[in-house]
């Protein structure tokens, strides 16, 4: 009679176990909608901490990918109309040409006088029109040198860029920005043929990579910012053609400014030497410079300032979504709560008929269990869903990092027991006697 | 020949209940002993004691003071666990208002016991099939409580008492909810057991129950008034 001995095998235990938690979900299933609405906490708790990192992640790596497009060894340095002159020529002032921005000799300051530089790219920019046959675009005309694939980091998609000879001969070629492709070229290759600009015909050698909005970190911060049509030619025909002064027309009046190069990219020899160079830069240009027409991009500063800012952005979205989850395991614990009183009876049943405290806690641990495992998977699920849905409509990227849904899930599990243990506690602690007289 | 050794004896058990300035006493000093097959009815007038008395045996509740034999084993200085172990293994309960769990069938609950000691649940199903047979339910196994009437209900109770083979079953006021056909039913049932060998000890106000019963234990004022053998 006695042989069943107090102390029961691994295997009993694990029997407990999993009729335990048959009896779990047949509890839950007694009011099924209620067990649905608790666990619809876990499940926006979990699935807003995955789609929201999801979110999070994707935008943070889609900065820092345009970021590194600019090159994280390259400091950018943009000629800028200074404010105060854009004042005198806003009066209407009628023809006086307006210099300001980088010169010749300040990049040949920066080449010689700064040691970590490694290359430097002068460039020109002219807007104008391009023209194939009867196709027109606006355009940003960049002059520039052989090696701007090399120092910016853009690949050429067909064809080739032009050449150093080309440059020496001054010869009319050009490279087209995959935007201008689509306008003037909208049917066949634009390899081999001619656009025009003003008078003079450019022969197309090749086309660049679609980089998207990497060109909007490109171009000055002034109104007249990057536009994505960009047609490249040799720095010295683009200065042969359309000179250095640019002349456009304002309200009536010639408005005209003299810039002799609006942009100069600066590589330096390591990522190590970005600092010190950025800072070389800005002594090297505070001499010729008494007003600021000039501007400085340090990608690897705005990388840093993206980890810096994506550091916050997970302090804040964890603190989200320990919220979410905390309001959740709360309406778990009250519904446990109020489980236990309701199912005193049941409880005083139990323990009369052998139930031992722990088994008590055990029985309603993994109803409670069941409740945050059944709503952190439906969270994931959910949480896999979402992200999908706002890259598909919207086309924003989402990444989700694999530990993403492992971890709020876990967190769920946690939440459950965290919450269940209080209730459970005590559901064993009550009194037999007391809870068979229950109600 | 030597008398069969007891399976209960209680030695001066009190049992007191505070309740801040007020003190109640609801056992004061109860001496009893029941042997094998006892077939005892308890019973006294409203407050007198007897649920608290069954409670105790019952090793739902310990005696304030006083010791308490089960089966051998000094119950009285059990903690928790061991008395939950007790009752699963040694006893078994009949409760007025049958205590089912309503969200198991019939079957299930019968089976609740052997639950708490680890029993496979293959075994566990053959006996409480057995059992079920043994209080005419087994066409019943997977109805719901609420389905059933109050004496069959009862019966499950019954069949769930028996299933742990204990060695007292414990009724307080087995028939107290029920209409007197029900009621006798579960008399009936009660003799079958007495005749089977079984302990049994009951709570009771009606004299026709004690009147079947093997001998009757008066209580006043939580102590034994009367203990009477008979038929
Ligand atoms: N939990 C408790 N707290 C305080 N006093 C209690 C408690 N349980 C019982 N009592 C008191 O103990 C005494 C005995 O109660 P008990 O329930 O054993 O009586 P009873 O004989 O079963 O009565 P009845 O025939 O009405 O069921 C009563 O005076 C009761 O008020
Ligand atoms: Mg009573």
């Amino acid at each position: 009679m006695d042989k069943v001995a107090p102390s029961i095998s691994a295997r009993q235990t694990w029997h407990r176990l999993r009729r335990a938690f048959r009896l779990g979900l047949k509890s839950l299933r007694v009011h099924g909608l209620r067990s649905f609405l608790t666990a619809l906490g876990i499940v926006f708790g979990v699935c807003s901490v995955i789609a929201m990192l999801a979110i999070g992640e994707g935008a943070s790596f889609e900065a820092q990918e345009q970021i590194k497009n600019l090159g994280s060894e390259n400091i950018l340095v943009h000629s800028v109309k200074p404010p105060e002159d854009r004042k005198v020529s806003d009066a209407g002032s009628q023809s006086f040409v307006l210099q300001y921005g980088l010169t010749r000799i300040d990049l040949r300051r920066i080449e010689e006088s700064i040691p970590g530089v490694l290359l430097t790219l002068p460039a020109r920019v002219t807007k104008d029109y391009v023209w194939n046959i009867s196709h027109r675009v606006d355009c940003d005309i960049v002059g520039t040198l052989a090696r701007y694939p090399i120092v910016r980091n853009h690949r050429v998609a067909q064809g080739r860029f032009f050449t150093e000879r080309e440059m020496d001969a001054k010869a009319n070629v050009c490279v087209l920005s995959s935007e201008v492709v689509s306008s003037l070229f909208p049917l066949d290759s634009p390899l081999g043929r001619q656009v025009r600009i003003g008078s003079a015909y450019y022969q197309v050698v090749g086309v660049m990579e679609d980089r998207g909005s990497v060109a909007a970190l490109e171009g000055p911060q002034d109104s007249n910012r990057g536009s994505l049509n960009r047609i490249f030619i040799p720095l010295e025909t683009a200065r042969e053609r359309f000179g250095e002064v640019y002349m456009r027309e304002r309200s009536g009046s010639m408005e005209s400014e003299r810039v002799e190069l609006h942009e100069i990219t600066v590589r330096a020899r390591s990522t190590e030497q970005v600092r010190p160079v950025a800072e070389a830069i800005r002594g090297a240009l505070a001499h010729g410079h008494k007003r600021k027409d000039y501007e400085m991009i340090v990608p690897l500063e705005l990388l840093r300032r993206a980890e810096r800012t994506k550091q916050i952005f997970s302090i804040v979205l964890g603190s989200i979504a320990a919220i979410s989850l905390l309001v959740g395991g709360i309406g778990i614990m009250n519904i446990m709560l109020a489980t236990v009183t309701e199912r005193t009876r049941e409880i005083g049943i139990r323990r009369a008929l052998g139930a031992r405290q722990r088994d008590i806690v055990t029985q309603f641990l993994v109803e409670t269990v069941l409740l945050s495992g059944a709503g952190g998977i439906m969270g994931v699920m959910a949480g896999l869903a979402v992200p999908w849905m706002v890259t598909h409509f919207s086309g924003m990227r989402t990444i989700v990092v694999p530990w993403a849904p492992v971890l709020a899930f876990s967190i769920s599990a946690l939440v459950g027991i965290v919450f269940g243990i209080y209730p459970a506690l005590r559901a064993a602690r009550m009194d037999p006697v007391e809870a068979l007289r229950h109600e | 020949m030597t008398p069969p050794a007891p399976i209960v004896s209680l030695r001066a058990v009190r049992r007191i209940y505070r309740m801040g300035e007020v003190v109640v006493e609801a056992l004061r000093g109860v001496e009893l002993s029941v042997d094998p097959a006892d077939y005892v009815s308890i019973m006294g007038p409203s407050g007198c004691g007897k649920s608290t008395l069954l409670n105790v045996l019952g090793c739902l509740d310990r005696p304030t003071s006083g010791s308490y034999f089960l089966g051998g084993e000094d119950v009285s200085t059990m903690d928790d666990d061991a008395l939950s172990s007790v009752r699963s293994r040694r006893l078994g309960f009949v409760f007025q208002s049958y205590n089912l769990i309503q969200q198991l069938s019939v079957v299930e609950n019968i089976e609740v016991p052997l639950f708490y000691q680890g029993v496979e649940e293959a075994e566990s199903r053959r006996r409480a099939e057995e059992m079920s047979r043994l209080v005419g339910l087994e066409n019943r196994l997977h109805h719901r409580p609420y389905e059933l009437s109050g004496g069959q209900q009862q019966r499950v109770a019954i069949a769930r008492a028996l299933i742990n083979d204990p060695l007292m079953i414990l009724a307080d006021e087995p028939t107290g909810n029920l209409d007197s056909a029900s009621g006798v039913e579960i008399l009936k049932l009660f003799d079958r057991l007495r005749e089977m060998g079984k302990t049994l000890v009951l709570v009771t106000h009606d004299p026709d129950v004690s009147g079947r019963s093997g001998r009757t234990i008066r209580l006043r004022d939580g102590q034994v008034e009367s203990d009477v053998r008979h038929g």
